[in-house]
C-alpha cells in the first residue's frame, strides 16, 4: 500500500493534536486500551468531552505545560491508503522542528484558529511549505463550531493566504481550504452538518487523493553510492556491487553512465535487488548496481546517465534554515553531508536574512540566528554533483553540521 | 536475466538505505536480537541490504532468562544459517555478581535489568552503532525517537535535545564514548511488519501462533503458567487455553492474547482487526504513562 506523508503546522491552541486525535478516532485508528486511556485522563482532568490531544503528545513535559515540543510521527490507515502524519510543534522558536518534520513529507495541513485568522505564525508556516516545495498544502480552518460556521469568516482567511501565495516563488503548489472543527468532528472524516455552503471534500477524502510520490516524474538519473559490496567469496570472487538508492529517473541494465566526480565511463552490467536481477530499476529503490568495467567507484560517488549530468562544483549558494542555539556567521568552518557524500564546508558569504513574513529580506546581515532562514555561499573542501533543490529534493538539500559538537546545525536548499 | 522493473517499496528501502548508513558512518556496529518478530525482520532486511555478501555486524542477544524456549531455540538456528557472528550477554550474570537487583512479586520482571547488561556489553565491545527493531507506532514517547538516536555513555536518551533529521539524510558523527541507536524499520507499523514476514514467508518463533498453553489470568490479561519465572498467586487457577503472544518479550513481562490464528495468513488478519495495541499486552509499559519515556533516559532500548 501506498504511504501519504504530512506534516502538520499551527499555532498554539489552534487544535493541531486535536485535530489528529480527531482523524485517529473518526478512521477507528485508536485501539480500546488507548481510547480508555484518554477518556479516563480526561475525566481525571475534569472535561466533559474527550481530549483528543492525550492521543499523541508523548513526552511527559509536553503533557504537563499541554503543548508539543518535538516531532511526534504518527500512524494510521484507512482502507485506501496509510499516513504517517509528523506532529510538528507551532511555536516560534521550534521553527526547526517544523522544518524537519516537512522535510519527508509529501503533503501539509497548516492549521489556523477560525477566530484570530491568519497570524505571524501562519505565514511562517506556510513560508516554510513553500521553501521546501510541498506540493499539497490544505488550509484547515479550525474550530468553525466557534464562529457560527460562518462563511464569511472562512472567505477571508482564504483571501489572506491567496494573498501570500500570490508573492510566493513556487506557483506549482495546490491550495485546498477546508472549514472544520476537531473537536466536533465536522469536515475531517464525515461531512459537517453545519456548513451547507462548503462544497468541498472533508479532509480524510481530500488526503486519500493524494499522490504519495517522492521524486519528480521527471527528475534526472541519479544514484549515489552509499557503500561498495564485495563478498570476496569463492562464488562472487570478482563481485563489486554499488549499493545506494536511486534519487531520481530509472536506470537499465545497459545504460550508458558516467561516474561523478571523476566522470570516468562505464555501462550498467546488472541490476541487483537481494538474490534477484532485474533489468530495469525505478526511481526510490535502494538496489546494487555492478559496471562493465573495473572503475574506481567509492562511497560518496554518483551515477548518472552520461546526458543528465548536475552540476559538480567546489562552491554552492544555498537557503540555509538555522537550527543551533550558536548562531551562523560568515567564515566559519562545517562539515557539510551532502545525501550520502561528506565534505568539509567555509560560509564564504551569509547575504541575507530571509523574512518569513513575506516582508522582504534584511542584506549582510552579521548573523543568522536558531530559527532563522537566510541565504549564504559555501566553499567546499571536494567538488559535489549537485541540483537545484527546485530540481531533486533528495540531490538538492544538504545538511551542515558543527565539527565541534556534531550536530546538525542547518538544512540548506541549494539554488 | 529477467526482464522485470523492480520498485523497492518506500518502507523496505528506507530501511535499507538507514542499513548500509550504518555500515558506512561506523566502526562496530551490532544488531540488537531478541528473537521477536521486528528483530528477525530487521535481520532480513540486513541480508537484503548487503547481498551477496553476509551480514558485516554481528547479532547479539541480551538474554533475561526469561525468555521463551521457543525463542532461544529459533534464535540458535537462524544464526547458524545465517553464518554470523551471535554474541550472548546474561543478566543473570549481573543478578549473581550483586550488581544489579532483582525484582520480586506479582508484578516482578528482569525487563528493566536489560538495561545493565546491554550497556556493559557496548563498553566490552566497544560497539558504536546499535541497530534495533522499535517502530514509533508502538509507544507514545519512541513515536518522538530519530532513526539515529544519539546516546551518551550512561546510554542515556535526552529527549529535549534530539538531532533534526532531515530528508533521508543521517548524521553519525558522535564523541568518543557516544553511541548511536539505529532504527530502521522506525516508520513501520505491526501491520506492516507482519505483511512483510507474509510476503517475504519469514520463517518466525512458534509462540507467535496459536497454540495450546497452560495460563492463569491476572487483571483481565492473558499469563503463562511457568512457576519457575512467572509469579502466581495460588488462587490464580491454570488453565489450558488456545492463545498466541503478539510480542515476545520476557515471560514474566509478555500476556497472551486467546486466538486461534494457526498461520501467518490468519495472524495478519487478526491484526488488521484488532481492538488492542500491540503494548496493551505489556506490564512493563503500564507502570505509569511515563513508563517508557523514563526507561528510554536511563539507556533502555
Amino acid at each position: 500500500m501506498k504511504v501519504l506523508k504530512i506534516a502538520t503546522a499551527g499555532s498554539v491552541d489552534d487544535g493541531k493534536s486535536t485535530l489528529i486525535g480527531r482523524i485517529l478516532y473518526d478512521t477507528k485508528s485508536l485501539t480500546d486500551d488507548k481510547l480508555e486511556a484518554i477518556e479516563e485522563k480526561s475525566r481525571q482532568r475534569g472535561f466533559d468531552y474527550l481530549d483528543f490531544s492525550l492521543a499523541t503528545d508523548g513526552l511527559v513535559a509536553e503533557r504537563e505545560q499541554g503543548i508539543t515540543i518535538d516531532v511526534a510521527h504518527i500512524y494510521f490507515s484507512t482502507r485506501k491508503k496509510s499516513f504517517i502524519i509528523a506532529d510538528t510543534p507551532g511555536h516560534i522558536e521550534y521553527t526547526r522542528n517544523m522544518v524537519t518534520g516537512a522535510s519527508t513529507a509529501q503533503a501539509s495541513i497548516v492549521l489556523i484558529d477560525a477566530r484570530n485568522g491568519v497570524v505571524e505564525q501562519t505565514y511562517r508556516h506556510f513560508f516554510i511549505n513553500n521553501l521546501l516545495r510541498i506540493k499539497d498544502v490544505v488550509i484547515a480552518v479550525n474550530k468553525m463550531d466557534l464562529v457560527d460556521f460562518s462563511e464569511e469568516k472562512f472567505n477571508v482567511i482564504k483571501g489572506e493566504i491567496e494573498y501570500l501565495a500570490s508573492k510566493s516563488e513556487y506557483k506549482n503548489q495546490n491550495l485546498t481550504f477546508i472549514p472544520l472543527s476537531a473537536l466536533k468532528g465536522d469536515n475531517v472524516v464525515d461531512k459537517s452538518e453545519n456548513m451547507d455552503w462548503y462544497q468541498g471534500e472533508t479532509l480524510m477524502h481530500h488526503l486519500e487523493r493524494l499522490d504519495s510520490d517522492d521524486i519528480n516524474d521527471d527528475s534526472q538519473t541519479r544514484f549515489p553510492v552509499q557503500t561498495v559490496i564485495r563478498p570476496k567469496t569463492e562464488e562472487y570472487h570478482d563481485y563489486r556491487g554499488y549499493a545506494g538508492k536511486i534519487y531520481g529517473g530509472d536506470f537499465e541494465v545497459g545504460d550508458e553512465v558516467a561516474v561523478l566526480p571523476s566522470l570516468t565511463k562505464s555501462k550498467i552490467k546488472s541490476i541487483n535487488f537481494f538474490d534477484k536481477e532485474f533489468q530495469k530499476a525505478k526511481r526510490g529503490s535502494s538496489v546494487t548496481i555492478t559496471l562493465e568495467d573495473n572503475v574506481n567507484v567509492s562511497r560518496g560517488d554518483m551515477l548518472v546517465k552520461v546526458d543528465e549530468q548536475p552540476t559538480i562544483a567546489k562552491q554552492l549558494e544555498a537557503t540555509i534554515c538555522w537550527m543551533d542555539k550558536e548562531p551562523l556567521q560568515a567564515l566559519q568552518k562545517y562539515y557539510i553531508k551532502h545525501g550520502v557524500n561528506d565534505a568539509q564546508a567555509k560560509i564564504t558569504q551569509l547575504n541575507s536574512i530571509i523574512k518569513t513574513d513575506f516582508s522582504g529580506i534584511e542584506e549582510n546581515p552579521s548573523e543568522l540566528e536558531l530559527n532563522q532562514i537566510g541565504d549564504i555561499q559555501l566553499k567546499l573542501s571536494k567538488p559535489l554533483a549537485f541540483d537545484a533543490y527546485k530540481d531533486n529534493k533528495s540531490n538538492g538539500s544538504f545538511i551542515l553540521v558543527n565539527p565541534k559538537t556534531n550536530n546538525t546545525v542547518g538544512v540548506g536548499f541549494i539554488k | 536475466m529477467s526482464q522485470e522493473t523492480i520498485q523497492v517499496a518506500a518502507l523496505e528501502s528506507e530501511a535499507i538505505f538507514i542499513f548500509r548508513e550504518v555500515v558506512a558512518q561506523f566502526e562496530k556496529p551490532v544488531l540488537l536480537f531478541s528473537g521477536g518478530k521486528d528483530s528477525i525482520t530487521l535481520v532480513r532486511l540486513a541480508q537484503k541490504a548487503f547481498y551477496p555478501a553476509k551480514i558485516p555486524f554481528p547479532l547479539m542477544h541480551i538474554d533475561t532468562g526469561h525468555n521463551f524456549p521457543e525463542t532461544i531455540e529459533f534464535r540458535d538456528r537462524l544464526v547458524k544459517e545465517l553464518g554470523v557472528e551471535l554474541i550472548v550477554r546474561n543478566v543473570q550474570d549481573n543478578i549473581d555478581s550483586g550488581r544489579v537487583k532483582e525484582e520480586t512479586g506479582r508484578y516482578a520482571s528482569r525487563n528493566m535489568l536489560q538495561t545493565e547488561t546491554l550497556l556493559d556489553a557496548i563498553e566490552e565491545f566497544g560497539f558504536d552503532a546499535c541497530i534495533g527493531g522499535a517502530r514509533r507506532d508502538e509507544e507514545k514517547a519512541r513515536a518522538k525517537e530519530r532513526i539515529f538516536s544519539v546516546r551518551d555513555d550512561f546510554g542515556q536518551w535526552d529527549e529535549k535535545n534530539q538531532r533534526p533529521e532531515v530528508f533521508d539524510m543521517l548524521n553519525g558523527r558522535i564523541d568518543l564514548g557516544q553511541n548511536v541507536r539505529v532504527f530502521p524499520i522506525s516508520n513501520w507499523t505491526e501491520l506492516d511488519v507482519w505483511s512483510y514476514i507474509e510476503q517475504e514467508e519469514i520463517e518466525i518463533p512458534s509462540i507467535y501462533f496459536a497454540h495450546k498453553r497452560k495460563t492463569f489470568v491476572r487483571d483481565g490479561m492473558i499469563w503463562s503458567a511457568d512457576d519457575e519465572v512467572v509469579y502466581r498467586d495460588k488462587e490464580e487457577e491454570v488453565v489450558e487455553r488456545m492463545v498466541r503472544f503478539r510480542t515476545v518479550g520476557d515471560m514474566s513481562c509478555t500476556a497472551a492474547v486467546l486466538s486461534d490464528a494457526v498461520d501467518i495468513v490468519k495472524v495478519v488478519e487478526e491484526i488488521r482487526d484488532s481492538s488492542i495495541s500491540e503494548r496493551g499486552a505489556r506490564i512493563d509499559d503500564k507502570r505509569s504513562e511515563a513508563a517508557m519515556e523514563k526507561r528510554k533516559q536511563q539507556g533502555y532500548f
